[in-house]
Order: C-alpha cells, then sequence, then structure tokens
C-alpha cells in the first residue's frame, strides 16, 4: 500500500488516453481499449437502437389505433414486429447492459480496465455490423425477416422468391454473430470479477451490481451457445437445405424451440439481474441506509441463475410437450419467485424509515420496482399450465413481457444512467428535465402496456394488424400510451448531450454514495486507480454507519474536495 | 501445471501484469467451458432426432463404417499424451524437447483430419441426406474446425517458441492451447460414441 501522500498525489493525476488512441470526441469512433470509452460506445449505439426500434412501434401502434389494417399491410406489419424485438432485445437492451458493465465493474471493484480490453472492444465493433447486416434486411428483395423474433422453423424456412441473401438468413446471420460477440463480453465480465478485484474485496464485499453481473454473465455463457448452435442449424437448413427442423427430411421444428427458449428464457434474467444490481446499488445512496440482507440479496442472484436454466419448457406448454414436462416446468418457473421475492422485501427493507431524496435516477428506480412486480404477478400467472395455455399467443403475455424489458429493466437502465451520469461525464444532469422525462415514461409505459393485460384476456391476438372492433378501447388507450412513451425519448436525449456539452461540473462523490468508483475523479482517468489501487477494509453499503470502505479514505476524499 | 523459471533474459512485467498474472488463462478456461456448451447442444439433438426418428439412416445406408474411423481416434487421443509431454519438456527447460513433441502432436492432429477427409469423401450420403446426414455432416465438420484451430494455435505457440524470452512470463499461451487440444480429443470420444458405436 502506498503512503497518504502517495494515494493523494496519484490518485488525482490528470485523466490520460490510452496509449495512441484520441484523447477528443475521435475516441468514440475508434477501437478505443478503454472500458469506459467501450461502454459510453455500446450505451450510445444502444440509444439509437432504441430510437429505430421505438419508430418501428409507434408504426404498429399507429397502425392498431383502429380495428382495420389500413396503415401498412399484413405483410409489412409482420416484419415489424420481428424486427421491433430483435432490435430491441439484441441491439438495445443486451448492449446498454453490456455499455453499463463495462463503466461501472472496472471502476467498482478497482480493475484498471476489462481483462481483456482488446477482445472487449472486438466485442463491441461487432454490434454495429451486425446491426447493418440486420437492418440490410430492410432492402432486400422479400424484405426483413418476417416470422416473429423468435423465427420458429417451419415459418422462417419459407423462402418463396429462392434468394440465398434473404431476410431471414440475415436474421439468423446476425443473430449468431450478437451470441459471438456476447459470449466474448461474458468472458471478459466473468474474468475481470474473479481475477481483477481490488486487495481486500472478498467476494463478500463486492457491490450488488457486480454479483448480479456476474451471475447474468454466466447465464450468458451457459445460455447463449445453445442459442447460437441453433442459429447455425437453423442457417444450415435455410441455406444449405439440411433437415434438422424440415419435417420432411426427418428433423423437427419442436428441437428448435428447445434451443431457442433454453437461452432466450434465461436471456429475461440476464436483463433484469443487472437491474437488480442496480435497484441495489440506489436504494441505499437515497435512502442513506445499508443495503437490508446483503448475503441474501447476493446469494439470490446464484440462485436465480441456477433456476433459469431449468424454465424453458414453459414457453412450450402448447407445444405438445407430454404432461409430466409440463408439471415439472410449472413448478419450477414458479420457484423462482423465490429468490426474487426475497430481493424485493430486501429493497423495501432498505427503503422503510429511509430519509428518500427522490431525485430522477430515484425515482426511475422506484418506478422500475413497482412495474416489475405487476410483471412478476403476471409472470407466475403465465407459469400456471391452465392460465398459460388460455392466453399463451395473446396480449397478455405482450404486455407482461413489455412490463419486465420496459417497465422494469429501461427505467433502471434509465435510472443507472442519470445516478452513474455525473460520474463518467464529469457533468450533472438537469433535474427538471429528467423528472420530466421519469413522468412522461412511467404514465406512457402504463397506459400502453396495461390495457394489454385485459386485451389478452379477451382473447386478442398477437401479431396481428386488424383486430375485431371489441378490443378497440383498450387498443387506442394502448397506442395513446405508445405515442407518450416516443414524445418521453425527447427530454432524456436533450438532458443527455446538454448536460454533457454545458451541464454544471460534477464533483468526484455527487450523492454522496459508497463504493471505489465514487472515490476516482470525475471523469476517472484512463486506467482508474492504475497501480495504487486502496486497499478494501468494509463493505460497499456502511450508510450511517461512519464506517470507511477503504484505507486512507478520509485523506483520498479531502484531496479530491481540494481539486 | 508447474510454471518454470524464465528461459532466458527477460524484462519482468510490470504494473498489474504481476497482480493479475495468469487471467488470461481464468478467461480462455471459461471460454472452453461456454464452447462446451454448443457440442452439448449439438450432442442433444442429435439424440433427440435419432430417438424419434421413424427412419434414421439415409436409405440405401446400412451404418457406418468404423474401423479406420477407430484408428484415428487412437491416433487422435494418442496426441493428447504427446501434448502432455511437450508440456513437461517446457517446464523442465528443454525447449527442444517441447518442439518435438509439439510438432509430432501437431502431425498427429493432421493425421486425424486427414482421416476425416477421406472417410467424407467414400462416404454414400451428404448433409442434405435426411437428419442423420444434416447431424453427421454438422458434428464431424465443427470437431474438425476445433482439430483445425487447434493445430494452427500450436503452430502459433511453435513459432514463438523461437523468439527469444518469449516464455519468461510463464507458458500461459501453450497450457491455454494444451487444454484446448485435450477438450477437442474429449469431444471427440464422444463424438465417436454417439455416431459410431450408438448405431
Amino acid at each position: 500500500m502506498t503512503s497518504t501522500a502517495g494515494v493523494d498525489s496519484r490518485i488525482l493525476r490528470a485523466p490520460h488516453p490510452v496509449p495512441g488512441a484520441p484523447d477528443n470526441w475521435k475516441r468514440f469512433f475508434s477501437f478505443n481499449t478503454d472500458a469506459k470509452v467501450i461502454g459510453i460506445q455500446y450505451i450510445a449505439t444502444a440509444l439509437f437502437f432504441l430510437l429505430v426500434g421505438g419508430l418501428l412501434a409507434m408504426i404498429m401502434r399507429g397502425e392498431l389505433i383502429t380495428p382495420e389494417a389500413d396503415l401498412v399491410d399484413r405483410t409489412v406489419y409482420n416484419g415489424l414486429y420481428t424486427m421491433h424485438g430483435t432490435i430491441m432485445l439484441f441491439l438495445f437492451i443486451f448492449p446498454v447492459l453490456n455499455g453499463l458493465n463495462n463503466l461501472l465493474i472496472p471502476c467498482m471493484i478497482g480493475a484498471p480496465d476489462m481483462a481483456f480490453p482488446k477482445l472487449n472492444a472486438a466485442a463491441f465493433w461487432m454490434v454495429p455490423v451486425f446491426g447493418v447486416i440486420l437492418m440490410a434486411s430492410f432492402l432486400v428483395p422479400g424484405g426483413p425477416a418476417s416470422s416473429g423474433w423468435w423465427s420458429y422453423p417451419p415459418v422462417s424456412l419459407q423462402n418463396p422468391l429462392g434468394h440465398l441473401i434473404n431476410g431471414e438468413a440475415l436474421w439468423i446471420l446476425a443473430v449468431a454473430l450478437s451470441g459471438i460477440s456476447s459470449i466474448m463480453g461474458a468472458v471478459n465480465v466473468v474474468t475481470t470479477i474473479l481475477r481483477l478485484r481490488a486487495p481486500g474485496m472478498s467476494l463478500g464485499r463486492m457491490p450488488i451490481f457486480c454479483w448480479t453481473a456476474l451471475s447474468a454473465q454466466t447465464i450468458q455463457l451457459i445460455g447463449l451457445p445453445a442459442l447460437t448452435g441453433g442459429a447455425v442449424m437453423l442457417l444450415f437448413d435455410l441455406v444449405v437445405g439440411t433437415s434438422f427442423y424440415r419435417p420432411e427430411g426427418g428433423g423437427d421444428p419442436v428441437l428448435y424451440q428447445h434451443f431457442f427458449w433454453f437461452y432466450s428464457h434465461p436471456a429475461v434474467y440476464v436483463i433484469i439481474l443487472p437491474v437488480f444490481g442496480v435497484f441495489s446499488e440506489l436504494f441505499p445512496v437515497y435512502a442513506r441506509k445499508p443495503l437490508f440482507g446483503y448475503p441474501f440479496v447476493a446469494g439470490a442472484s446464484l440462485v436465480i441463475v441456477g433456476l433459469s436454466l431449468i424454465v424453458w419448457v414453459h414457453h412450450m406448454f402448447p407445444s405438445g410437450v407430454p404432461q409430466w414436462m409440463r408439471d415439472v416446468f410449472m413448478v419450477t418457473t414458479m420457484l423462482i419467485a423465490v429468490p426474487t421475492g426475497i430481493k424485493v422485501f430486501a429493497w423495501l427493507a432498505t427503503l422503510w424509515g429511509g430519509k428518500l431524496r427522490l431525485n430522477t435516477a430515484m425515482l426511475f428506480a422506484l418506478g422500475g420496482l413497482f412495474n416489475f412486480v405487476f410483471a412478476g404477478v403476471t409472470g407466475i400467472m403465465l407459469a400456471t399450465v391452465p392460465v398459460d395455455i388460455h392466453v399463451n399467443n395473446t396480449y397478455f403475455v405482450v404486455g407482461h413481457f413489455h412490463y419486465v424489458i420496459y417497465g422494469a429493466a429501461t427505467m433502471g437502465v434509465y435510472a443507472a444512467i442519470y445516478h452513474w451520469f455525473p460520474k463518467f461525464t464529469g457533468h450533472m444532469y438537469y433535474e427538471g428535465l429528467g423528472k420530466l422525462h421519469f413522468l412522461l415514461t412511467f404514465i406512457g409505459t402504463n397506459l400502453n402496456f396495461f390495457p394489454m393485460h385485459p386485451l389478452g384476456l379477451m382473447g386478442m391476438p398477437r401479431r396481428v394488424s386488424s383486430y375485431d372492433p371489441e378490443f378497440a378501447f383498450w387498443n387506442v388507450i394502448a397506442s395513446l400510451g405508445a405515442f407518450l412513451l416516443g414524445v418521453s425519448i425527447i427530454p432524456f436525449l436533450l438532458n443527455l448531450v446538454s448536460s454533457w456539452v454545458r451541464g454544471p461540473k460534477s464533483p468526484a462523490n455527487p450523492w454522496t454514495a459508497i463504493g471505489l468508483e465514487w472515490l476516482l475523479p470525475s471523469p476517472p482517468p484512463a486506467e482508474n486507480f492504475e497501480e495504487h489501487v486502496p486497499t478494501v477494509i468494509s463493505g460497499p453499503y456502511g450508510y450511517g454507519t461512519g464506517r470507511p470502505l477503504v484505507e486512507h479514505q478520509a485523506e483520498i476524499e479531502r484531496s479530491l474536495l481540494q481539486a | 501445471m508447474t510454471i518454470s523459471p524464465p528461459l532466458d533474459d527477460a524484462p519482468t512485467p510490470q504494473g498489474h501484469d504481476v497482480a493479475y498474472a495468469n487471467h488470461s488463462l481464468t478467461g480462455f478456461i471459461i471460454f472452453l467451458c461456454s464452447e462446451s456448451v454448443i457440442f452439448l447442444a449439438f450432442f442433444s439433438g442429435y439424440a433427440l432426432l435419432k430417438l424419434s426418428a421413424l427412419q434414421w439412416l439415409p436409405p440405401g445406408v446400412e451404418g457406418l463404417e468404423w474401423r479406420s474411423p477407430l484408428l484415428y481416434t487412437v491416433v487422435l487421443v494418442s496426441s493428447s499424451g504427446t501434448v502432455a509431454l511437450a508440456e513437461r519438456c517446457l517446464s523442465r527447460g528443454q525447449l527442444w524437447g517441447f518442439r518435438s513433441f509439439w510438432l509430432l502432436s501437431m502431425a498427429m492432429g493432421a493425421v486425424f483430419l486427414y482421416g476425416q477427409a477421406s472417410e467424407w469423401r467414400s462416404l454414400a450420403f451428404g448433409i442434405t441426406s435426411g437428419s442423420f446426414g444434416s447431424c453427421f455432416y454438422l458434428l464431424t465438420g465443427f470437431h474438425g474446425l476445433h482439430v483445425l484451430s487447434g493445430i494452427l494455435l500450436m503452430a502459433l505457440m511453435l513459432q514463438r517458441s523461437f523468439r527469444p524470452a518469449n516464455y519468461a512470463a510463464g507458458e500461459q499461451g501453450v497450457i491455454a492451447t494444451s487444454l484446448f487440444w485435450h477438450f477437442v480429443d474429449v469431444i471427440w470420444v464422444m463424438l465417436f460414441l454417439l455416431l459410431y458405436a450408438w448405431s
């Protein structure tokens, strides 16, 4: 350990670039190996695709505002929902979470960078490449893939125009590339967390965000190869003429469903676990209380990893799987409510009696938690075989997963972006614009996605561009909610850009939060603490206890204040 | 695996390279675990298709000839032993011993690939001959790609062994390549049992 003076002088040195990389805005357009630059590259790319995917959703909701198919025809509509789902999952939510991993994990655990910086940059640059491949499908004859974001055969194996390069083939290629990129990212995250922690930071002192990232990326490592393998087989069936899934050659279309859902159900936890991490980081800061039940919150993530890999058949209840399989997977699916419930009660106990600071980040975290609890309740309903068989392929399912993915996960991501914005840009955001963004998002989300539940129970099928007029009332409300959500992006982007360009300078620790990242200047220097990493001496949630997190903490904070 | 003292005069690694000396190996092992899931997916797909098939083998095909594949299997599995011998030489600082056994392992891998290519040429069915043909060519082809990658990795390590002071910070590249090779061998044994023994 260096002397106090050594800590002071070195920790506050001016940010320096990675050797050979530009030190201005151009670095965000270069093959830069700094995890913080890559993090921002990921988030910016993801936000761009959020706009693209959102635009497709606006067209769909515009179509659904009346019962007739009068805005786009049915074929175009098929392409719209397929591409909307694919873009939002593979080009928005996964990349944005990868961005958070890159920004937060090295700083939180005191590592200079991710374990494999070049692999990290390569994994990022695959995202725009597969984004272009996916978007190019709008230009090929026959248009984009149109068999839903899961591309079930035999529908996805139809290639009526007979072109080798068609929307479906491009879809599979993009998803396979996305899988490879995510596996590269997961190897990086897991290795970084396991091997690059600061001295004294045992696993029991690691921030919950790192626990949830470790859990989520473990799921990626186990689940993604199955999807990638299944996608390669689908591509072979489509392009080469093999018979993995073609019944006429002895193949089995249900096999694809197993591969697909073995990954794509756990993918929900890949998305929501890091958001649980964000909630666990934010609630103690803004309630000024230690996180309730740290070991249980951390352990519950691991239990979720184990359970998430044995629930996939609940997506296939109507596919003809045997009854015993339905029973087993109904029970395992319901069991996930236990570790999830532990987390929710731990957050409520953390908030209970706390002095809540309701700034934008906290509002988004609370709103996200509210939506998540609602989504959890409908999730349990869907795990029940009879209910699932009744509402499968109706708007009830669409409402449920949009509550998870937009209501909880995306709002959690917004919370994270606002909370750590000052740390990584060096500027404060504008609270007024942030609160307006929250208000529009929260109202828009509930207006948009709540009506889908009564619609589903009434029997409105998903993936239709025209419907019976009896469904019109709830559809109009849902569409108005969607347009409100579309508008909500404007104050968000305005806030990000204007705050970064001319927002007030941020101190090192504007929220008086506990955590290694808050001991770094804002923005942190290129290699974080470099070799002068403070020794961690306690857990990360000592709010109200006065316990220091690291050795020489008082000296480090004093020198940051003077700077 | 023990790591010998530096073989040559080499600059001592600086900064966090020391603290995180073998994280590359950790990353590689994690990657291998993930990679094994792709094979597991293919294996389970093969088993599922075979168990539910009304007609498994393509018309006119009686079964697979297993004698020469068994011979090439012995060659490939033995190469795990020569790789281990190469590693032992390296840990004792015997560079030429390492190079010889390493080269021998590469040659054995190449012989296996040659065997697979000749088998493919002699087969009466193709990749589009029903789900059996599809599975057979996918599984053996994907594994063959891994053998080829292993040989290329070994060639890289062999070339690095001629660079002065290359193994000063530990032989992580060699350990990783050797792990990869053992992995490819184990996968082949499982593949052999699935494709040839269970027919």
